[in-house]
């Protein structure tokens, strides 16, 4: 599904190496799971596979299917079908979270030549996957992201992904901010899109959220690059020993 | 309390202009109420002399192509039709002519000025010209009274109820010069809500005096046409009386020069009275909202909300003042100038000011000039939303809190198709 190969990414502005020789191959409908210590790059890889500026990509490359991510626009990524929940989801005042929803789903079909979704099935998708989110009618009707509770940020970002049926989905720190009961909701949210033909790149700091979203592969990430890949019970030694035993396993 | 005194000593240059364009005025001899009106503005004009780039209140806007003996633009402008579905009653006016039948309901008095001026006394009197003139005691507006003098035609509007049905004012023109005149008086608890939309000429020049007595309401909603090249200089005179309410909200998608100037008196106990205003700017366009509130009572409310999104070298103006005289105490006024540049080559201006004299008072300003947030949009183009549709919505976000200044909710939607539409029309 998702193949990168020796990414090497630096800061436009200054002269800073941030990744520095990163690969990663994840398959059709596995959940993958990335940890690491604050800075090591994580969000900086999520948002150069979903297209954002100020990074230069100075090697390696990054395939969705076979299609090249990194030449494309971010809107075009997305229409390939590369979503990423955003660690810091952005306040849009001003426009209905609605109104962005829809322009959403329907610019993305029409990118991908099909038609646009009828209001009525629009209305009635919403509804389903909200009320599953307990995203109520108000959260709908208000501007994107203003006012809401940090967990109401991350439940609005997986009713994005829900409706939007992304095949490549990065989820960058969900579970930052949430209590147990909103972290909950959102792994019920992320499982319930769990597919054959859907793949997770799970980005995370604990291993709690991996207790509910059961991931295939763990990879430790460090300094810009992956320094360990194992299964889930990688997580669990990160979480009883620090990231202390494994980075100095790998110097 | 001394109020600066107005320069007296006009420049040689200021007074040939003047006299130039007086040469061209009719020395209104005639007997009736209007024409004495319009031969006092007449000396008005003569005594202010008119703009020149170097006075003062024109010093982001230069008044040349108001001022030109001929207007630099001659297309035809069809009327406008986005208030069509409004349920509205709706008057035509035709190259500054107000043409067909008046709509006249209960409470609703409507004639053109061109009918009420054949009168020898007439209700209009005591406002026509009026309020323009007493707008004119802080800062001099010779284009107001340029136009009051020129205006041969307008709607005079007496309204005794609360009007649910908006008036819809449609303009036409087959290019050219035209200047209007409407005087709106609301008697105590009486309502409107006027429509107005395209535009009166290729150069248009319109007056709107707006009494507001007692209680009353006056709602303003102006929505002009996407033409690019005409230019308009429009004049809104509210006098407001207590618990009175005022809004006024204009939408301009466009067009090479506008200067909108609002002068509002508040000058009864509790009274509101909001101004507010978007506009679009495309390349050759210069957008001037002038305003000044002044609060001569207790108790009450202004609020200035003005919105400009520019690029291609679009320019933006803002100049508001609130005057709050020593007696208007519990004053509380707001005053919000923003502008987003959508590239290095649009820019705004803009001089916001406070002059108060009296000490319980709230108000606030702020002016704002920035680029698109660049994280905003790179959150929708991540959803799929390709870039000038992001850019697009980032412009509803941008002007949004413009828009919310419309009452009414319906209203208020059509506005919005309105942009919406004009926005992906021009990408
Ligand atoms: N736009 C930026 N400007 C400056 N430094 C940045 C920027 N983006 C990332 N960095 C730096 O790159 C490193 C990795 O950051 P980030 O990708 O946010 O790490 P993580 O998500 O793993 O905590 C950090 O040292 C951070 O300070
Ligand atoms: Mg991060």
């Amino acid at each position: 599904m998702l193949n990168i190969k020796d990414l090497h990414v630096s800061l436009e502005e200054e002269d800073k190496e941030i990744l520095k020789g990163l690969s990663l191959e994840l398959e059709a409908g596995k959940v993958h799971a990335i940890m690491g210590p604050n800075g090591s790059g994580k969000s900086t890889l999520s948002y150069v596979l979903s297209g954002k500026d100020g990074y230069e990509v100075t090697g390696g490359s990054a395939q969705l299917d076979g299609q090249d991510l990194l030449d494309m626009d971010p809107e075009e990524r997305a229409a390939a079908g590369l979503f990423l929940a955003f660690q810091y989801p952005v306040e849009i005042p001003g426009v209905g979270n609605m109104t962005f929803l829809r322009t959403a789903v329907n610019a993305q079909r029409k990118l991908r030549g099909e038609d646009e979704m009828s209001a009525g099935d629009f209305l009635k998708a919403v509804r389903e996957k909200a009320k599953s989110l307990k995203i109520d009618a108000d959260m709908l009707k208000r501007p994107v992201n203003v006012g809401f509770s940090g967990g109401e940020k991350k439940r609005n970002e997986i009713l994005q992904m829900a409706m939007l049926g992304p095949k490549m989905c990065i989820l960058d720190e969900t579970d930052s901010g949430l209590d147990v009961d909103a972290m909950k909701l959102v792994a019920e949210g992320v499982n319930a899109l769990r597919s054959p033909d859907r793949t997770f790149l799970v980005i995370t700091h604990y291993q709690r959220l991996l207790d509910h979203i059961k991931p295939d592969v763990v990879h430790i990430m460090a300094d810009g690059k992956i320094i360990k890949s194992g299964g889930p019970e990688l997580a669990l030694e990160v979480e009883n020993n620090g990231y202390a035993d494994i980075l100095g396993e790998v110097a | 309390m001394v109020f600066p005194p107005k320069s007296t000593v006009k420049s040689k240059a200021k007074m040939d202009l003047t006299s130039a364009a007086l040469d061209q005025v009719p020395t209104f001899d005639g007997a009736g109420w209007a024409d004495k009106a319009r031969a006092a503005a007449r000396d008005r004009v003569a005594a202010m002399g008119l703009p020149v780039g170097r006075d003062e209140y024109w010093k982001y806007t230069d008044p040349t192509v108001f001022t030109d003996t001929d207007p630099r633009f001659d297309g035809a402008v069809a009327a406008s039709d986005v208030f069509a579905g409004a349920d509205a009653l709706t008057v035509t006016i035709v190259d500054g002519a107000v043409t067909g039948d008046l709509p006249q309901i209960d409470g609703l008095d409507i004639q053109s000025l061109a009918d009420a001026a054949t009168a020898d006394i007439h209700w209009a009197q005591d406002t026509f010209g009026v309020l323009e003139a007493a707008g004119q005691t802080n800062v001099e507006r010779p284009l107001a009274a340029m136009t009051t003098a020129l205006a041969q035609d307008g709607l005079m509007i007496q309204v005794t109820a609360d009007i649910p049905q908006p008036l819809r004012i449609v303009y036409a023109t087959a290019g050219g010069q035209a200047n209007v005149h409407h005087v709106v008086k609301l008697a105590p608890g009486a309502g409107l809500t006027i429509l107005e939309e395209g535009l009166a000429g290729a150069r248009a020049a319109t007056n709107m005096e707006v009494a507001v007595a007692d209680g009353a309401r006056f709602d303003h909603l102006r929505v002009v046409p996407v033409v690019a090249q005409r230019d308009l200089n429009t004049h809104i005179f509210a006098r407001l009386e207590a618990d009175a309410t005022f809004r006024s909200f204009t939408l301009t998608p466009g067009g090479a020069m506008t200067r909108n100037e609002a002068v509002i008196d508040i000058l009864g106990d509790n009274a509101t009275a909001h101004i507010a205003g978007a506009c679009l700017g495309d390349g050759d366009f210069h957008h001037d909202d002038t305003v000044f509130v002044t609060h001569d009572a207790v108790d009450c409310e202004s609020r200035q909300v003005f919105k400009k999104v520019l690029r291609n070298g679009a320019k933006g103006i803002f100049q508001g003042k609130i005057l709050v005289r020593p007696d208007a105490q519990k004053t509380d006024g707001y005053q919000i100038s923003q502008s987003l540049l959508l590239d290095d080559d649009s820019q705004f201006l803009a001089k916001p000011e406070l002059e108060i004299y009296a000490d319980d008072v709230a108000c606030s300003h702020g002016s704002t000039s920035g680029a698109i947030d660049e994280d905003a949009l790179f959150y929708l183009r991540s959803r799929g939303v390709p870039h000038a549709t992001a850019v697009d919505l980032l412009t509803l976000s941008f002007m949004a809190e413009a828009i919310e200044e419309i009452a009414d909710p319906d209203l208020a939607d059509i506005v919005l198709a309105h942009l919406e539409q004009t926005l992906s029309a021009r990408q």
